[in-house]
């Protein structure tokens, strides 16, 4: 090989990187199969008319109408997005003014601060689940909303805190400076000019706040009662009994939630990016 | 109000700035930290007959963690998390590579296809691939139509099905952390060593590899460590047949009811999880540099 002509081996490998290229773009493919095929499965058979998945006996809505009349899952979306809601405006409002802080001023334990605040991000959701629960208890807290919501926030502000963190690394100093020497108080300056630039990060990070809340399966388990019960919850207690083509239906949906909140907050960042 | 605030050299916290910071420290303290020293408390105590906690302090439990039924779990629980994490890393490889190395558009195009998997939940997911494995599912529907079998395989409640359940749930978050990583990759480098005679496969091994490793030991911990804990997986997938660390600590707190027992399972559960994260996270931070 050493002594071909030069030319020769750059042809060699150009076809050698054209066929890994072509092994990647094939491989990536095969991913992406395996990822979307059971989804796909899983929407198409929502509109099965046999209450068994295999047989296609032919195309009815009926299981998207049962879900609109099944009142134990209604009652879980409604307790979801209150306890959603609620958590993301706590998030944003710890989140925000704890990144703004610990950027702006220099705390003594700074580093521990930022290792308190990436516990709940990195551990594992069952350790922050039973850990509650027995703090709950122990402060004989009775479980239900509140006790969803502090634990939901728990678990969501330190992810608003890094969005907003990272885009205070790219924002210009002066700005304050300016604000304050046109006589602002601080807190004007914060409230008028940092939180309006901050605006993207803190929607993006609410974004999370709120879906990452509307997924949680894990902490939620252990922090709830059965009346503040959550769609995951519920979606997980159906899904152990069996299949049950209501579960392909509401699956259908929370699918295209996904997509549509995906293309929404993209084209929100825009939006937000552009009156900012 | 504060004359002073015009020279911008201290910005050292004062008063003020720690009371703002306050309710974040509080909250901190109240939700992470105290809950996580009532654990370690619980761990060390019993309980009576009814299931109440008695505060009578005893090594028990721990010993109990140490015994063979409970190691042996502990083991499969890595051992799955393992098999998912090295399953994640040789599929989702080749796709966070391929899509860093497409133009701009195409780049954005394949990222979003990743994360609409990313962002679904994965209970929405894994009931999938119960309608596809189970008895009278999809596949065995489809195997037995086209007589490829005369029986339905048993494929649902077994380990691969597990596999197969935690694999699917976790795949996105190996791709995204190494696709960020190829992203950076600075081609020049891999053609030197293509230039320098170094053939693909030495080149993928002593170039590539090493600069993605920080987007590998991102994915493989946020694979791995949550991995370990998962119940509701493999409770779906896996019924009460596989056992998993994270099953019976939800065991021990809402059927056996045995809460000091459930501390010290989470107790050691959270310094496996220390530890490997410190092992992952120190190997990253080495390779950075």
């Amino acid at each position: 090989m050493a002594n071909a002509p030069t030319s020769s081996r750059f042809f060699a490998r150009i076809t050698a990187l054209k066929l890994l290229n072509a092994f990647l773009g094939a491989w990536t493919l095969a991913v992406f199969a395996f990822l979307y095929v059971p989804i796909a499965v899983l929407v198409v058979y929502s509109f099965n008319e046999s209450r068994l998945n295999i047989i296609w006996q032919g195309f009815t809505t009926r299981w998207y109408t049962e879900l609109l009349h099944n009142a134990p899952l209604l009652t879980a979306l409604k307790n979801s997005l209150l306890i959603a809601v609620f958590t993301t405006f706590f998030a944003i409002v710890l989140g925000t003014a704890g990144a703004w802080l610990l950027y702006r001023y220099q705390f003594r334990a700074t580093r521990l601060i930022h290792a308190l605040v990436s516990i709940p991000m990195i551990m594992p959701e069952i350790i922050i689940g039973i850990s509650l629960l027995i703090f709950f208890t122990t402060v004989s807290l009775s479980l239900g909303f509140t006790t969803v919501v502090i634990s939901h926030v728990t678990f969501c502000f330190p992810f608003v805190l890094v969005a907003v963190q990272a885009r205070l690394q790219g924002l210009d100093p002066s700005l304050e400076e300016a604000a304050l020497d046109l006589g602002a108080t601080p807190f004007q300056a914060f409230w008028r000019i940092i939180v309006p630039n901050l605006r993207p990060a803190i929607v993006s990070g609410g974004l999370m706040a709120f879906t990452l809340s509307m997924d949680e399966l894990i902490v939620t388990f252990f922090t709830t009662s059965a009346k503040s019960a959550t769609l995951p919850i519920r979606v997980f207690g159906m899904a152990k009994i069996g299949l049950n083509p209501m579960l392909n239906a509401l699956s259908a949906v929370l699918i295209l939630a996904t997509i549509a909140s995906m293309l929404f907050s993209g084209n929100l960042k825009k939006l937000v990016m552009k009156s900012a | 109000m504060r004359p002073t605030s015009r020279s911008f050299s201290s910005r050292r916290a004062g008063l003020r700035a720690w009371l703002l910071l306050l309710p974040m420290l509080v909250w901190l303290a109240a939700f992470v930290v105290v809950p996580m020293g009532i654990l370690l408390v619980y761990s060390f105590c019993q309980r009576d007959d009814l299931g109440r906690v008695v505060f009578v302090f005893s090594w028990e439990n721990y010993a109990r963690v140490f015994d063979p039924t409970y190691l042996a779990i502990f083991g499969r629980s890595v051992a799955y998390a393992a098999v998912t994490t090295v399953i994640c890393v040789a599929a989702g490889y080749p796709v966070g590579y391929y899509i860093a190395r497409r133009s701009e558009k195409r780049r954005n195009q394949l990222l979003l296809l990743v994360m609409i998997p990313f962002w679904t939940s994965f209970l929405v997911r894994t009931y999938a691939w119960i309608t596809i494995l189970k008895n009278d599912g999809l596949l065995n529907g489809m195997l037995q139509y086209t007589k490829l079998i005369s029986a339905p395989l048993d494929i649902m409640y077994t380990p691969a099905a597990v596999i197969i359940g935690l694999v699917y749930a976790y795949l996105p978050f190996m791709i995204l952390p190494i696709y960020s990583s190829a992203e950076k990759l600075d081609n020049a480098l891999v053609e030197a060593a293509y230039d320098l005679g170094a053939g693909p496969v030495r080149s993928f091994a002593e170039v590539i590899v090493p600069l993605t490793w920080p987007g590998i030991a991102a994915g493989m911990l946020l694979v791995f460590v949550p991995a370990i804990g998962m119940f509701a997986i493999t409770d779906l997938m896996g019924g009460a047949r596989v056992p998993m660390i994270g099953n019976v600590i939800q065991n021990q707190f809402f059927q056996a009811r045995n809460w000091p027992f459930g501390a010290a399972l989470g107790v050691v559960f959270t310094l496996l999880f220390a530890v490997s994260y410190a092992l992952l996270q120190r190997r990253r931070v080495w390779e950075e540099e």
